[in-house]
């Protein structure tokens, strides 16, 4: 068996799960010393559902720490950005799009130095092993503690980023962290570099989380691996996360999204969360949510993050209901709910006062609610299904049927037959879908290059692509026979001879799990 | 009128750009940066054409390669001034003022930032009126201004002086493959000419109309208003006067190949209720627009694929499946559309075997073509 945890901003649910069945799953509040919370959802899992630590194979977490330390802009390292790329790329020097604030938030340093490559891997220009050193000295009387490399074209060509790692450790010891640009992101260099600093401001924190983590697991005497769930919904151990915490960034929609679809059983489905606030709705196909396709903004800085689109809608249990228009929110009572709703002696009408009404929901006292009008009630649902409905074609990629799963405490307001959707599926266990997605134990790997592809071997290179994106998987810890390509794209690059083209996949495999 | 560009104006013009992009032209988002950085709280005075000398010596600027290599190897920063001063040198004469010749994507910005740098003022046209793939389709070439001599600069302060007399096509070859030795992306200082041949020669106020085309969008969304209206009404009083909204739907399939290094293909929208589709065939620009078969649109046109909620303009690069589009088609002005005009850059110049018709006597109603007219958005 194994366990699946999402530390979330309020609730820290749990799933203990055998294969894909759910044996036990909790709901705690999330504490702000990241272990207490965690170690309070396993005993509960226990006292559901008794178990030794060694039957544990596995521990999978999803976690929004490092994403809020962010958008709070505290406990971040102080952290140099260092690029390679001179003379090239001195117009817009790192960290030049970032908002003063967290800027300041990490003391952060920008440096630029020679090397990096042209499209087709020729140098730009000379690694200059004394202009780093002088880099690294600046960094050392500053007291930088985390360093962000990157170099032009490095997701063709990383040699340079590695070599320039090498002389920086030297010069500044093995208690400097050093994140290097082309494990992190991909083409579109201001991007993939804010993406690297992000991910060097948050190093310290995340041998911190990860230690946490760890020692909370320990306790409940669990030797297995630890995993944590990428933005993705593949799993990483806690040795990547301690050097990639920028990887875990969007696995809450994610994991709710994956959870949705393992205890439903459906892989290719629109998955609608229904919140205290919002309703996110998002694709999942083949297993795994479809990405958004344009630069994400994370507390105001521009990355390539892959981040599932997710559309959300100001539809909650909380939202406030408008009794002359009979439209929902989008403005919240939010954890005021259980005060202010009317079933529990408020006098805001909120959307979960309609779901009593209309007998959905059994929470509260529904006598407070026997006034309503039932053809009200009945308008206010009508108007929720149908901007869902529109929701979900708008974000659905064919005219084909597509089934509709519905999670979190707020779908009690959706419908049981949801229009040309039909039936709308509840899986059990919904309020925990979070952890039941953490615990998907499945690995991934990515390669996004630019090819030059000479006349009759496309099939080759595309081939040889393939199996690299393969093996990046296998390495990181998947059954090999387990792997398959989910994502492939392919796109001709103009103005540049040889078939330039810019090619990107996406392989997936089962985690080997010993148990 | 002139007028001062300042910072803040920056975002907008940007937006208005990469609509005038008709699906090329390149992200203006390093050019804007580009701009943002040597700007400051600086401002760029914008000529009128219409009121500038006769004699005043105009030096337009640009770069020219591939989109994608922009976004990695971001330039120096000092390479279209050098480009610019290059030309000046060889020339032996100064530039009073500097102008695009691409309104459309990146292009927009690089005259900037020559102005940013130097305190020349630019003027308020191009040489294109939207985005094209060669230097050589240029309304200034038609009529009768030779991009040649053309100064080529690189990040390195390395130069290159191409003159191939009135030859723009040889040009246009030759700064190619300078350019992929640079690594993909040169900037470049060419087609130099008076006040009087911009006034003969170029497309007129389409920067400022960029500006006001992405004014216009922003504040649509702002205060929820139908930002297509917004585009349609910014355009009225404009010499791109006739909008029309070709098709909506979902993108359903796109096919990409290079050939000849450019990224031709093709992308089919299909509406929504399955019965009507469009298909839409480009060259770095959207090309044609065929809607069941019918040609709606077709080069020098201008075909505008859309976000169907937000306007937000797509490029042929960013086109996916499943993408809710609103595509839309804008009349040229009458410069572009003369017989001379069409043979640098109509239909015959990408190889298309169909005749230039206008979009609004393709679809001469005001209303929307069947099908789109059935389309539901969300």
């Amino acid at each position: 068996m194994h366990i699946g945890i999402d530390v979330g901003g309020t609730n820290t649910d749990a799933a203990l799960m055998e294969g894909t069945t759910v044996l036990a799953g909790v709901k705690q509040s999330t504490s702000p010393d990241v272990t207490s919370g965690i170690v309070a959802a396993v005993q509960d899992l226990r006292r559901q559902h008794p178990f030794a630590g060694g039957q544990v194979s596995a521990v999978m977490i999803g976690t929004t720490h490092f994403i809020n330390a962010l958008v709070e802009a505290r406990r971040l390292a102080p952290t140099a950005a260092l690029r390679l790329g001179l003379p090239a790329t001195r117009a817009l020097p790192p960290l030049v799009d970032w908002p003063e604030h967290l800027r300041t938030a990490i003391s952060a340093r920008s440096y630029l130095a020679h090397g990096g490559y042209e499209f087709d891997g020729r140098p730009i220009s000379p690694l200059d092993p004394e202009e780093l050193r002088r880099h690294a000295g600046d960094m050392a009387s500053h007291g930088i503690r985390s360093v962000a490399v990157s170099s032009v074209f490095s997701p063709v060509n990383h040699d340079l980023e590695l070599q320039a790692a090498e002389i920086l450790r030297a010069e500044l010891g093995d208690d400097v962290a050093i994140s290097l640009s082309h494990e992190i992101g991909r083409i579109g260099l201001l991007e993939r570099e804010n993406a690297t600093v992000i991910n060097a401001a948050l190093r310290e924190l995340a041998t911190e989380i990860v230690d946490g983590l760890a020692a909370a697991v320990r306790a409940q005497g669990i030797e297995a691996p630890i995993y944590l769930s990428q933005n993705d919904g593949t799993l990483m151990d806690d040795e990547y996360v301690r050097r990639y915490p920028v990887a875990t960034f969007a696995s809450g929609p994610t994991n709710s999204m994956r959870g949705a679809a393992a205890t439903s059983g459906l892989d290719t489905c629109a998955v609608i969360d229904v919140g205290g606030t919002t309703a996110d709705i998002g694709l999942l196909v083949n297993g795994f949510p479809r990405e958004a396709t344009t630069e994400v903004t994370v507390a105001g800085v521009r990355t390539n993050f892959r981040m599932p689109d997710v559309l959300s809608l100001g539809i909650g249990g909380g939202s406030i209901v408008d009794e002359a228009t009979a439209e929902v929110g989008p403005r919240s009572v939010g954890y005021r709910l259980t005060t202010e709703a009317l079933v529990f002696g408020g006098s805001t009408l909120t959307a979960t006062d309609i779901a009593v009404a209309a007998g959905r929901a059994d929470i509260g006292d529904r006598d407070r609610v026997a006034h309503l009008d039932p053809a009200f009630v009945d308008a206010v649902l009508k108007r929720v299904a149908q901007r869902v409905e529109d929701a979900i074609d708008q974000m659905r990629t064919s005219a084909a049927h597509i089934p509709v799963v519905a999670v979190g405490g707020g779908s009690v307001l959706l419908p049981d037959e949801l229009g040309e959707f039909g039936q709308v599926h509840r899986p059990a266990n919904y309020a925990v879908a979070n952890a039941i997605g953490a615990s998907i134990a499945q690995v991934g790997g990515e390669i996004d290059k630019i090819y030059a592809i000479a006349p009759g071997t496309r099939e080759q290179v595309l081939a040889d692509v393939r199996q690299e994106a393969v093996d990046k998987t296998v390495a990181a810890g998947a059954v090999p026979a387990s792997v398959s390509v989910v994502d492939f794209d392919e796109v001709p690059i103009p103005y540049l001879p040889g078939n330039a083209t810019r090619i990107r996949v996406k392989a997936v495999g089962d985690l080997s799990m010993e148990a | 009128m002139s007028w001062e560009l300042r910072g803040e104006h920056l975002a907008d013009l940007a937006r208005g750009a990469t609509l005038l992009g008709t699906g090329g032209g390149g992200d203006p988002y390093i050019g804007r940066r580009l701009v943002e950085r040597v700007l400051g709280d600086g401002a760029i005075t914008i000529l009128d054409p219409d009121e500038i000398a006769d004699d005043l010596f105009v030096v337009p600027t640009a770069q020219m390669g591939a989109p994608t290599v922009m976004v990695e190897k971001i330039p120096a920063g000092t390479e279209p001034t050098l480009a610019l001063r290059t030309l000046e040198k060889h020339l032996g004469r100064t530039a009073d003022a500097t102008m695009p010749i691409e309104c459309g994507g990146i292009n927009s910005m690089i005259p900037l930032v020559v102005a940013a740098e130097t305190g020349l003022p630019v003027v308020d046209a191009d040489g294109m009126g939207r985005a094209f793939p060669e230097l050589s389709m240029e309304t200034f070439a038609v009529y009768g201004v030779h991009g040649s001599p053309l100064a080529l600069a690189g990040e390195r302060g390395e130069t290159v002086v191409i003159d191939t007399g009135d030859d723009d096509r040889q040009m246009e070859w030759l700064a190619r493959a300078v350019t992929i030795r640079l690594g993909g992306v040169g900037h470049i200082a060419e087609y130099a000419m008076s006040g009087a041949d911009v006034r003969r020669t170029a497309v007129p106020r389409t920067l400022s109309m960029a500006l006001r085309l992405g004014t216009a969008i922003r504040q649509a969304r702002e205060t929820k208003r139908s930002p297509f209206e917004a585009i349609a009404e910014t355009l009225s009083t404009t010499l791109y006067s006739h909008v029309r909204e070709l098709f909506v739907g979902k993108v359903r399939d796109v096919e990409r190949r290079t050939t000849d290094g450019f990224a031709k293909g093709a992308a089919r929208v299909a509406a929504a209720d399955g019965g009507s589709e469009l298909e839409l065939r480009f060259q770095n620009e959207n090309l044609t627009a065929h809607v069941d078969g019918r040609l709606v649109a077709i080069v020098p046109d201008l075909i505008c694929v859309l976000d169907a909620e937000t306007a937000e303009p797509i490029t042929t690069e960013g086109l996916r499946y499943g993408q809710r589009v609103r595509v839309i088609g804008i009349s040229t002005p009458d410069m572009m559309r003369t017989p001379e005009a069409l043979a640098a850059f109509g239909p015959g110049a990408f190889g298309i075997d169909e005749e230039f018709v206008p979009v609004e006597q393709a679809l001469p109603a005001e209303t929307p073509v069947e099908g789109a007219a059935t389309a539901s958005v969300g």
